[in-house]
């Protein structure tokens, strides 16, 4: 039994280590702003969730637990929210996307009717 | 090895902030540094100080700069005088503190001062004479309740000094225009406007948590305060101020952040009276372990109260400075064609 | 493997700092914080296990509560027009400026 509980627990730190530093280099490798922020945004989730539940396998104590737990709520609520307003307000504030040169002239269209579209939101 | 990396990150973020001239990417960076130095004073087992530092260093003080740049502009004025003598200075001044610590005992050794001189006291007999596990709070409120008090007066001041500053030209807001700028904004905001709804007891329970929890581990008023207040700041952010200010008005907050200094003053005064000293707590109650819980108890809600209030007013004030800029220049906008 | 973790956690941290220095548009500097207030959240949580002192864990949910308080503040605040994103007012701003005829 604690061999299995110690193999899980390590098995979720790893992935979320990966997850970690594969989100780090993905902030620092994508060309712009929108793909960056679907590596920390993906991985950012996904990494500290996996993390934490390496460490909730480790823990011992209850409150330990109860607290790992709500900071895992609260990471799996408040991240997605982070991304979601900072993606709109990007394109609100007219951010444009880095696209390849053909498609350029006719996603700035579409942009446009999205914009309009998200003010309503 | 952990402090290492962390001191080294602390330098090359304190450098770039020196570097840049975008002073709202300047107020991003500072928002790193805090997370830097409170993560660093983890890793030195330092946990209030560590509280302290995320609360404050990167929040609160965040959210105020943020407020400010968005009244005096973005982009850092380019200096005009010559900055070589100054430099100097700070050469020089560098040079002898550098200097003065080639004095002090090494990091950490058993044999410095600091380890000699009243820490084992604290360490040794806080828990008989004081009877709480934290000694943090124990020395904060009691064995420096003096000290805690001066801070609280330096809090309240400032409060005042923004009240004083900001609110001069106070006239009776129009309520319906500033009402529908906040609609207009709050169309956009939905998802956050919801998620803050489902997040806002929650805080306000994790602050009256610390508040009380500062007895047995990190926490204390000051933080609980802090948090209290960012929790308010976030609602008056995503709700708008006029909504938020029916929720807690000026004149009750004021009040509040008043109370908190006269409470912390009046314990003083209790035990002055009861024949103790100015801020000794045996003097309370009967039992001296009693008397001490008591009297800790009081002082951090009294540091609560006056610090939330504080921060509140703080934030209120230029907010609301802010808006009437932004409607004063609507108007000045919708009259010049 | 909690060592190992926490070194992972210090690797993503200085890469987002690198980008919260560098980042051209202020939009990746508000992302550069957020990665690396979420990235604090779980340092700290893994030094609470490593040095064992799990009271480090009510740091971690201040921070990130803190973390999400200061990034709605800074998106809040930043809908006024000095931080409208037009292309070319930032000297250094971001490469894809020319594509606007």
């Amino acid at each position: 039994m604690d061999i299995v509980i110690n193999f899980s627990s390590g098995l979720c730190l790893f992935i979320g280590s990966f997850l970690c530093v594969s989100g780090g280099i993905g902030i620092l490798r994508f060309p712009d702003f929108y793909t960056r922020m679907h590596a920390v945004g993906v991985t950012g989730t996904l990494g500290a969730a996996m993390i934490l539940i390496g460490l909730m396998l480790h823990s011992t104590d209850l409150l330990v637990f109860a607290k790992l737990v709500m900071i895992l709520l609260l990471t799996l609520l408040l991240s997605p929210t982070t991304s979601h307003v900072l993606a709109k307000a990007a394109l609100h504030n007219g951010l444009m996307p880095k696209l390849s040169q053909n498609t350029l002239e006719q996603s700035s269209l579409d942009l446009k009717s999205k914009e309009t579209a998200s003010s309503k939101f | 090895m952990i402090d290492i990396v962390l001191l080294t990150l602390l330098l090359v973020v304190a450098i770039a902030i020196i570097r840049m001239k975008d002073l709202f990417a300047v107020i991003m960076l500072s928002g790193i540094y805090g997370l830097l130095s409170a993560s660093f004073f983890v890793a030195m087992d330092a946990v209030d100080v560590a509280f302290t530092e995320a609360a404050v260093g990167a929040g609160i003080s965040t959210l105020l700069m943020l407020v400010v740049i968005t009244m005096t502009g973005r982009s850092e004025n380019t200096t005009r005088h010559k900055p070589f003598p100054a430099l100097l200075l700070v050469v020089i001044t560098g040079g002898l503190l550098i200097y003065g610590t080639l004095d002090m005992p090494y990091f950490g050794s058993a044999d410095a001062p600091v380890h000699s001189h009243v820490a084992p006291r604290y360490i040794n007999d806080s828990m008989q004479e004081i009877g709480i596990p934290n000694i943090v709070t124990s020395i904060l409120a009691s064995y420096r309740a003096f000290d805690t008090f001066g801070e609280l007066v330096v809090i309240f001041t400032a409060g005042v000094g923004v009240l004083a500053l900001l609110s001069i030209v106070r006239r009776p807001i129009k309520g319906d225009k500033i009402a529908a700028v906040n609609d207009s904004m709050h169309e956009q905001h939905l998802v956050i406007r919801i998620v803050t709804k489902i997040l806002l007891p929650f805080i306000l329970l994790f602050a009256l948590y610390v508040q009380f929890h500062g007895d047995f581990g990190p926490g204390g008023g000051f933080q609980a305060g802090v948090i209290f207040a960012a929790a308010i700041i976030l609602y008056a952010m995503l709700f708008g101020l006029s909504t938020a200010r029916i929720v807690i008005n000026q004149a009750f907050i004021q009040l509040i952040a008043a109370t908190g200094v006269l409470l912390y003053g009046c314990v003083g005064l209790v035990s002055l009276l009861n024949g103790g000293n100015f801020f000794d707590y045996n003097f309370l109650s009967n039992d001296a372990i009693a008397g001490q819980h008591l009297g800790i108890l009081l002082i951090e809600w009294a540091v609560g109260c006056t610090v939330a209030s504080v921060m509140i007013i703080i934030f209120f004030n230029f907010a609301d400075y802010r808006e009437r800029q932004l409607s004063n220049e609507n108007q000045h906008n919708q009259e010049s064609p | 493997m909690l060592v190992a973790a926490t070194l992972a956690i210090f690797v993503a941290m200085i890469l987002a700092i690198i980008r919260g220095i560098s980042g051209p548009t202020f939009y990746d500097r508000i992302l550069a914080v957020n990665m690396f207030g979420t990235k604090t959240v779980l340092l700290i949580s893994l030094l609470g296990f490593v040095m064992g002192r799990p009271e480090f864990l009510d740091i971690a949910i201040v921070y990130a509560l803190i973390n999400f308080i200061s990034v709605i503040a800074v998106l809040r605040y930043s809908d006024t027009n000095q931080f409208k994103h037009t292309p070319g007012a930032e000297p250094c701003n971001r490469k894809s400026t020319e594509k606007e005829p």
